[in-house]
């Protein structure tokens, strides 16, 4: 199935001694190896009936997220959650091993978050260098305060050009600028040509994690969307054929696009280069294709030095997914000739950020989505039940900072175990700042009126050992009144959800120690 | 050594058999210990759940208590952490930092402060797999977490390994969080529920089955 009806063969074999003998692949009638998925895709059938996906939060506004809500429609799931848990538990102990391997990798994680730091702290002279470098180099820089400038600005940019369609490569920060959205209404054609995003984009779903935007579908989910969106058979779910149909319905759309838009991994402020790292070589489909390349960088991607680059480099994808490298890391420095290239500068909220002194190193994040592969709560619920731009221990931290209000109830959907903070590449504390928004959340009195109603009765009988004593259960013995104390009353979430209320004994310690050793002490 | 031992309140009422082994273990190790019976909590739930203000008169409390002892012992890594590290909603007077400093996790007070290497009258014949308690991991760094690039140390199977009888088996996922999370358990009961689960049956498939880890 190539795109090109006059190539029959496939591509010669560019280092064949590799191969050799030991080739087990797929061959041709000739006895040639095929080195295209679809040389070897077999249809697959799905399962018939299979579960359907279960769909992330529900929009409630500007009210807080009910991620509870959605994490128990996602575990209700079974098929998927299981898969789902299992996939992203597999790319954290791929991490662990090529993180493991490298005997500075603890080293390099406390340089990254160094070089990190120190970047944030004098953000203002590196991005003056990154402006005065990529001008120098031919590139045309725009400043975004925010969401609204930047999607202002590119639509402009398409406008003052006549340009109908654009193709864009995975960038977060565009999602977060609602950017796809805002094309659609003032009817700009938006290509992703990351095939996760391009899938999220067909089912009108939200990116589910930083790098793999579709990773809680399974194959049938994808067969179905396609079937919807692109025509496809619904029944063959075969993953070499899912992506070939993918690739032959946008491959025309991306030769023929009038622009093209890439995100932007690290920034690099002596030189002016804008690194772009991928798997499947789609920033460079979207840079290198059309004659006009828009870059949407966030503030805090800057880092000082290009040597600074190979520490990233190295962290990036084997904490991301375990490989040394991604499989393309393109360096875009100056238009090509013919083409321009524009870069626009974005802060949406990350200077305030930078201001919060418990908050501002989040701003370190690279996107790698380990803390969301290492989640136990994320693994179990989906990235789509957090219903904002970044979900997991990153987006539990990030969001508040957009929408105070909206997000929350996120700094709950933790357990604190802290695995979060020890993945993060450049030491980001995610778990204390879990811990902290808290903190701030109760403080600006945002916590539901029966959480923060049971930690006021609690607290008050905590602080009273007598009454603590009566609450327990009258002179230590029946202990039937512990449930309702412990849960408050009005809240019997206990025994419903598949648990039970554990035998209260019929004796506390406290009991225990008055019946068998005699006298009760008074504190010294 | 006078030791103030600290009885959890969900241990005081759900596990009084594990207060009652702590107790005992300390004193055959040598330690005068004293229970304050006018102990309740370290404060945990209302801070965890961001309400440190609601929690300082339990926190006072808990110094009033045990202001004085040379050391203070508690068989509960996530309340020793509570007191060491996030005990913060009372004024840091030098009694409150005294008593945070001197509060310690019961295995490593055997291991770092009474340093007990042998245990020649214990036996276990048992398969045991460890769960650590994620503060105990990685808030009060009793063992080695396995995210972390570092030479493996835990200090409660350090002490066990010294028990006669007792056969470690390592489940799938060894120090993945059992889903509890103190208030997490009563607010976000399904994947709480699933994570204990997933625990549970991940200890059963290597040590009751033997799966392969």
């Amino acid at each position: 199935m190539s795109l090109d009806p006059t190539i029959t063969q496939p591509a010669p074999v560019l280092h064949p001694e590799v191969i050799g003998d030991r080739f087990e692949g797929a061959k041709d009638a000739e006895g040639r190896p095929l080195v295209h998925a679809e040389g070897t895709s077999k249809p697959i059938r799905a399962r018939t009936p299979h579960e359907p996906q279960p769909r992330g939060a529900r929009d409630r506004g500007n009210r807080p997220v009910d991620q509870i809500e959605a994490a128990e429609r996602f575990i209700a799931a079974t098929e998927h959650e299981k898969a789902h848990d299992e996939r992203l538990w597999d790319m954290r102990l791929r991490r662990d091993k090529a993180a493991h391997a490298l005997p500075e990798w603890e080293d390099m994680r406390a340089l990254a978050s160094q070089i990190k730091e120190h970047a944030l702290a004098n953000l203002d002279t590196y991005l003056g260098q990154f402006e005065a470098a990529a001008k120098a180099n031919g590139v045309v820089v725009h400043w975004a305060a925010d969401a609204a400038e930047h999607n202002r600005i590119v639509h402009q940019l398409l406008k003052d050009r006549g340009a109908k369609s654009l193709i864009k490569s995975k960038s977060m920060l565009t999602d977060e600028c609602g950017f796809r959205a805002y094309m659609a209404g003032v009817g700009i054609e938006v290509i992703e040509t990351d095939l996760g995003e391009r899938i999220q984009q067909l089912d009108h779903e939200e990116p589910a994690h930083v790098i793999g935007p579709a990773i809680h579908k399974t194959r049938e989910d994808v067969a179905e969307v396609f079937a919807r969106t692109l025509g496809s058979d619904p029944t063959d779910t075969d993953i070499p054929h899912l992506a070939s149909v993918q690739r032959e319905a946008t491959r025309p759309l991306i030769l023929k696009a009038d622009a093209g838009m890439t995100g932007c991994n690290f920034a690099v402020a002596e030189t002016g280069t804008v690194v772009v790292c991928t798997n499947e070589g789609n920033a460079d489909l979207s840079a290198n294709t059309p004659p006009l390349h828009i870059a949407s960088i966030g503030i805090e991607k800057i880092i000082p030095r290009f040597e600074h680059l190979a520490v990233f480099l190295r962290l990036l994808a084997r904490n991301a997914i375990g490989t040394p490298m991604t499989q393309y890391t393109s360096h875009f420095r100056a238009p090509r000739a013919g083409a321009e290239l524009h870069y626009v500068i974005v802060d949406n909220g990350r200077s305030e950020r930078l201001g919060l002194k418990e908050f501002w190193t989040s701003l370190k994040c690279i996107r790698c989505g380990a803390c969301m592969n290492t989640c136990p709560v994320y693994r179990r619920s989906g990235g789509l039940s957090y219903g904002a731009t970044y979900s997991g221990p990153i987006g539990i931290i990030l969001d508040p900072t957009l929408n105070r209000r909206k997000y929350s109830s996120l700094p709950f959907s933790s357990t604190l175990n802290g695995s979060c903070t020890n993945v993060c590449p450049v030491k980001i504390n995610i778990h204390e700042q879990i811990f902290a928004w808290r903190k701030v959340m109760s403080e600006e009195h945002r916590l539901p009126f029966v959480k923060s109603e049971m930690m006021k009765v609690l607290g008050y009988v905590l602080a009273r050992p007598a009454l603590y004593r009566a609450a327990l259960g009258a002179a230590d013995e029946a202990l039937r009144l512990l449930p309702h104390f412990v849960l408050a009353n009005s809240l019997n979430t206990w025994t419903n959800k598949g648990r039970d209320m554990p035998e209260a004994p019929t004796q506390t310690f406290h009991g225990w120690w008055r019946e068998h050793r005699g006298q009760t002490r008074k504190s010294p | 050594m006078r030791v103030g031992l600290f009885i959890p309140c969900y241990m005081d009422a759900f596990e009084p058999e594990v207060g009652v082994a702590t107790l005992e273990l300390l004193e055959r190790l040598g330690c005068t210990v004293e229970y304050p019976v006018d102990q309740t909590c370290c404060g945990q739930p209302m801070t965890n759940t961001g309400c440190h203000q609601d929690a300082a008169a339990a926190e006072a409390l808990f110094v009033k208590n045990f202001s004085g002892y040379e050391f203070i012992v508690a068989p509960s890594g996530s309340c020793v952490h509570q007191v060491r590290v996030n005990m913060t909603a009372i004024e840091q007077t030098p009694e409150v930092r005294a008593v945070r400093e001197r509060t310690f996790e019961l295995t490593e007070f055997i291991h770092d402060i009474l340093k007990v290497s042998e245990f020649p009258w214990a036996r276990f014949p048992h398969k045991i797999g460890l769960h650590y308690n994620c503060n105990s991991l990685r808030g009060i760094n009793l063992a080695s977490p396995s995210e972390i690039k570092a030479v493996p140390f835990s200090k409660p199977r350090a002490l066990l390994e010294k028990v006669a009888g007792v056969e470690f088996v390592e489940p799938a996922r060894w120090d993945e969080c059992c889903g509890f999370g103190g208030t997490f358990s009563v607010f976000e009961p399904a994947v709480s529920v699933k994570m204990g689960q997933d625990k549970k049956f991940m200890h059963i498939a290597r040590i009751l089955n033997g799966a392969p880890a």
